[in-house]
């Protein structure tokens, strides 16, 4: 069921051997863990070779404030063409959570890295316009961090 | 046909009566709710007014989607903070007079909602008149909740509900919540008194209104 998907990581391991960091298999699922400097470039590849035409979702993680590396960003792409999926994975760190971005690629992508701006901080290089777009302009802090109070930050908590 | 008949025989031409009590007599029987359905609390909201329960016998029937030609808001629903300077606005909106329902347990306090995303009560952020429990509270608790505030009503003095010319509120009563002022004068004028020092974000200046329900 997941040759064909092996089968496009093999291709972007032949363009490319760096593009590659590890390969995981789960429930029928297929998850590449890249780089973050190349994943516009593994993206581009990716619609133009492989039909992956459509970026299903975008969205972040936080393996909690302990671990090395805390955050994740996983791009879900989908393929209009031959109905598979592929999820990438680019790994981040508490100290630098920079990562390109993928408008010029995607339009969806402008609204799905603002949110998860709002939501973790992680900061999408190039991009337009990175507001936030679910909680109030003068939040203070980013909700779904690990280590973000339930109740708020000063003086949000106080309510 | 009716009544009338026999009043224009039982009573004389001229009747005194207290200006208070004719003029909240006439406020209190026609009742115009300007909708807050928020969340769930609203689907109630929407049961009240329809033919089982029937609010109408109350004279709160005609819900407007205008706050200019609304009496009192019924908020129903969890208020986010995003959602909150919005509703302010909306309040700010209304002539007097003006009354405002806090409907479920969400609005009045919060609820289950004891976190970030959500304002700790309806209160915080507009003068409520009454708090109906309840998650959600039955529409015959809404219909009670209207009756109560007839009551209310009934004892208030005239002079207190004078419609008076005041700006636009850019009260944020939520710390932290910016109201809806975003690009106009308003919010140069503030944000210059905050670079000066006088103020600091956020800023909270009670409307005309708060203070005299204060004092």
């Amino acid at each position: 069921m997941t040759e064909k998907l092996h089968g496009y990581v093999e291709n972007l391991k032949t363009k490319n051997a760096a593009w590659v960091e590890s390969v995981v298999e789960s429930h029928g699922e297929v998850t590449v863990f890249v780089p973050r400097e190349s994943i516009l470039d593994i993206c581009r590849f990716l619609t133009a070779e492989h039909g992956f035409d459509m970026l299903a979702d975008l969205c972040g993680v936080d393996r909690g404030p302990e671990e090395e590396p805390r955050f994740e960003v996983n791009y879900h792409l989908f393929s209009t063409i031959h109905y598979s999926r592929l999820r990438l994975k680019v790994l981040l760190s508490d100290d630098d959570p920079h990562v390109p971005t993928l408008t010029r690629l995607w339009k969806t992508a402008n609204w799905h890295e603002r949110e998860t701006y709002d939501l973790f901080g992680i900061i999408f290089d190039g991009h337009p316009d990175l507001r936030r777009i679910l909680l109030p302009s003068d939040f203070d802090g980013h909700a779904l961090r690990k280590d973000y109070p339930l109740r708020g930050y000063e003086p949000y908590s106080l309510n | 046909m009716g009544l009338e008949n026999n009043l224009f025989d039982s009573l004389p031409d001229v009747v005194t009566v207290k200006l208070d009590a004719i003029v909240n007599w006439a406020r209190k029987s026609s009742l115009w709710p300007a909708t807050f359905g928020l969340a769930c609390c609203a689907i109630e909201m929407m049961n009240t007014v329809s033919a089982r329960n029937d609010l109408s016998r109350f004279g709160a029937e005609t819900f407007r989607a205008s706050p200019r030609q609304a009496d009192v808001m019924i908020v129903s629903g969890r208020v986010s903070r995003k959602m909150a300077p919005v509703l302010r606005r909306i309040y700010d909106q209304m002539p007097e007079p003006k009354w405002v329902i806090s409907m479920g347990a969400c609005a009045t306090s919060g609820g289950v909602f004891d976190n970030y995303a959500i304002v700790q009560g309806v209160d915080k952020i507009v003068p409520v008149d009454v708090y109906v429990p309840g998650c959600p509270p039955r529409p015959e608790m809404l219909v009670h909740a209207i009756m109560m505030l007839q009551d209310k009503i009934m004892k208030e003095s005239v002079k207190d509900r004078r419609d008076t010319y005041e700006p636009e509120s850019r009260v944020s009563m939520v710390p932290g919540t910016l109201p809806v002022t975003e690009g106009t004068a308003l919010e140069t004028e503030m944000e210059s008194e905050v670079l000066a020092g006088e103020t600091s974000r956020p800023y909270s200046v009670p409307s005309k209104h708060e203070r005299r329900r204060s004092s």
